[in-house]
């Protein structure tokens, strides 16, 4: 049994954390795509400003969460939201929206989407260095320790309390997409948008809102998951370097343009990332007495190293897209 | 004063004309359709009219305003529907969301205009919970015609109806445009499919490279020996 606390902490609890960061970086890459037609590159940096905003103001008032019982970081997570939304706004008045209105190719866009993400790391390194921060100024994060009420059950199961916000925050982000996209004017005129843009305009939606709420969702989504990355492991500028391709994976894998594939894509992603790095000799440990003696379980079985988890995000990638070559939930050709 | 009034129109894609001073006029409670040879500018005329193309020369006006190259989206507002020929509904959304979305810019009067949608095209209550893409040609016209007569349009223009149609689909397509002009719904359409189309139009108009060569009635078309042989197939 200890063995399988031992899985719960490294592989469910782990995955999880890592697919929900996944799911909300990916959710904002296949919208603005869906609507826009372009990868944008610079959305994993979107993710560090967020948190950076949040790291701003925790700095500046450190004790309020205290006085209401909740982590700063989690407390200031809605103004860097709505400032990173801004951002996002205003990336695209300035730089994609006047491509946009001279009918460059879509690759023109992600060009500049580049062109964005080395400006942006560019600031957030003038600004704030490059060194590693936490989040948790003047207090503590919280490590829940949960025994298991089970005879000789040594482990503990293992949950920090950013963990558990953002695992809650995944939750309610997808069901209030689902019902944003299936239930308000707004967000089928979004699937609209994605559907046939051409038509949509022709039924008289308005196509700008459509963008800006793009946006919206897109910015304070990336806002929420830098912010619930950074607290969960630690605050550095080149953040978004890491995030990157395993988000741009998981919107792949899920269906380019697809929301729920993009949920699905980023928790497939985190829980085949863990999965691969997980060492299966613990579980196997048990059975080492039944296994004739010649038979020995080797000290690690990892099927990579960790150092090697960046890869893992392309063999999914190569694995999803043999056997269906749009993604997981059909998205756009692109 | 005529519903749609188009004198003189000159216009094309890029810097390129297709449309040589067409002119066109349609009543209110009028069904219109623009018959010709490809290349005519049948499907460029209608463009032309919905904002989608520069015009260059001549005016259009819709009841006496001017609309010439207004915005499609403006045109809506105006009380007017475009049907395009291809691409015309939205596939991953259900037969109602496609029909919801006609009628954006009034989301008050989305369930009235719902009902008189269903009534018009019953098969398509039926089938309204349904992606639109899974249906099959004919259903996907009614839809797209269905989500065009959402904002209550004064004027309803429509690329090629029965392009593609079986023949029993055709003849439906052409009975709801009867129906659709019937409670007072003025139709310019582009037609393929001329003879039908002519049978059932208040006015005729017959394009020939990006000209008007023929214009009346529609049944007087259809009797005229010249007409008949040249753009009618004998």
């Amino acid at each position: 049994m200890n063995e399988l606390v031992f899985f719960i902490n490294n592989v469910l609890i782990s995955g999880a954390v890592a697919g929900s960061i996944y799911a909300l970086g990916a959710v904002g890459i296949t919208l603005v795509f869906s609507i826009m037609r372009f990868a944008h590159f610079a959305h994993a940096d979107m993710m560090t400003f967020g948190a950076f905003m949040v790291f701003v103001f925790t700095a500046m008032f450190p004790g309020a969460g205290a006085a209401l019982g909740i982590p700063t970081p989690i407390l200031m997570l809605p103004i860097a939201m709505v400032i990173t939304a801004s951002l996002a706004i205003g990336l695209d008045k300035a730089f994609y929206k006047p491509l946009r209105d001279n009918g460059v190719k879509p690759i023109v866009l992600v060009i500049a989407s580049l062109g964005v993400t080395l400006m942006l790391q560019g600031l957030i390194r003038m600004f704030a260095g490059t060194s590693s921060r936490s989040l948790y100024i003047g207090e503590r994060k919280e490590i829940y320790r949960i025994d298991v009420p089970i005879e000789g059950v040594l482990r503990p199961i293992i949950i920090t309390d950013p963990q558990i916000w953002l695992i809650a925050f995944a939750v309610i982000v997808v069901v209030a997409l689902h019902y944003f996209l299936t239930k308000t004017r707004m967000g089928k005129a979004m699937r609209a948008m994605s559907d046939n843009a051409d038509l949509a305009q022709v039924s008289g939606i308005n196509t700008k809102a459509v963008i800006m709420v793009t946006w919206i969702i897109a910015g304070s989504l990336a806002a929420m998951a830098g912010t619930m990355l950074a607290m969960d492991v630690a605050l550095q500028p080149q953040l978004s370097f890491f995030i990157l391709l395993p988000i741009f994976a998981a919107t792949i894998v899920g269906g380019v343009g697809q929301p729920y594939g993009a949920i699905a894509g980023g928790y497939l992603v985190g829980f085949v990332e863990t999965l691969s790095v997980f060492n299966w000799s613990i579980l196997l440990r048990p059975l080492a007495p039944m296994l004739p003696d010649a038979l020995e379980i080797p000290r690690s079985l990892a099927l990579v190293g960790t150092e090697y988890k960046i890869v893992v995000p392309f063999f999914i990638l190569v694995v999803v897209l043999i056997w269906r070559p749009t993604g997981i939930f059909k998205g756009k050709v692109i | 004063m005529p519903l749609l009034e188009a004198t003189g129109v000159h216009g094309g894609y890029g810097g390129m004309n297709i449309l040589h001073g067409v002119d066109m006029t349609i009543n209110n409670d009028e069904i219109g359709v623009i018959i010709g040879p490809n290349g005519a500018g049948k499907s460029t005329m209608l463009k032309a009219i919905f904002g989608m193309l520069n015009v260059t020369e001549g005016d259009i006006k819709l009841r006496g305003e001017s609309i010439k190259n207004v915005a499609p989206n403006k045109l809506v507002h105006m009380g007017m529907g475009f049907v395009p020929q291809e691409k015309n509904i939205f596939p991953s959304m259900t037969v109602q969301e496609n029909l919801e979305m006609g009628a954006y810019i009034h989301p008050s009067r989305v369930s009235a205009m719902l009902e008189q949608v269903y009534e018009l095209f019953p098969p398509l209550k039926e089938k309204r919970r349904q992606p639109a893409g899974e249906l099959s040609g004919g259903q996907r016209q009614m839809v797209a015609m269905g989500r065009a007569l959402m904002v209550e349009p004064s004027l309803l223009l429509l690329d090629e109806p029965t392009a593609g149609l079986s023949p029993l689909y055709m003849n439906e397509i052409f009975t709801r445009v009867k129906d659709i002009n019937k409670a007072g719904v003025g139709v310019l359409m582009v037609e393929q499919n001329a003879k039908q189309a002519l049978a059932i139009a208040d006015k005729g108009f017959v394009l020939a490279a990006g000209q008007n060569r023929y214009t009346d009635t529609g049944q007087a078309l259809l009797n005229d020996p010249e007409v008949a042989k040249s753009f009618l197939g004998g």
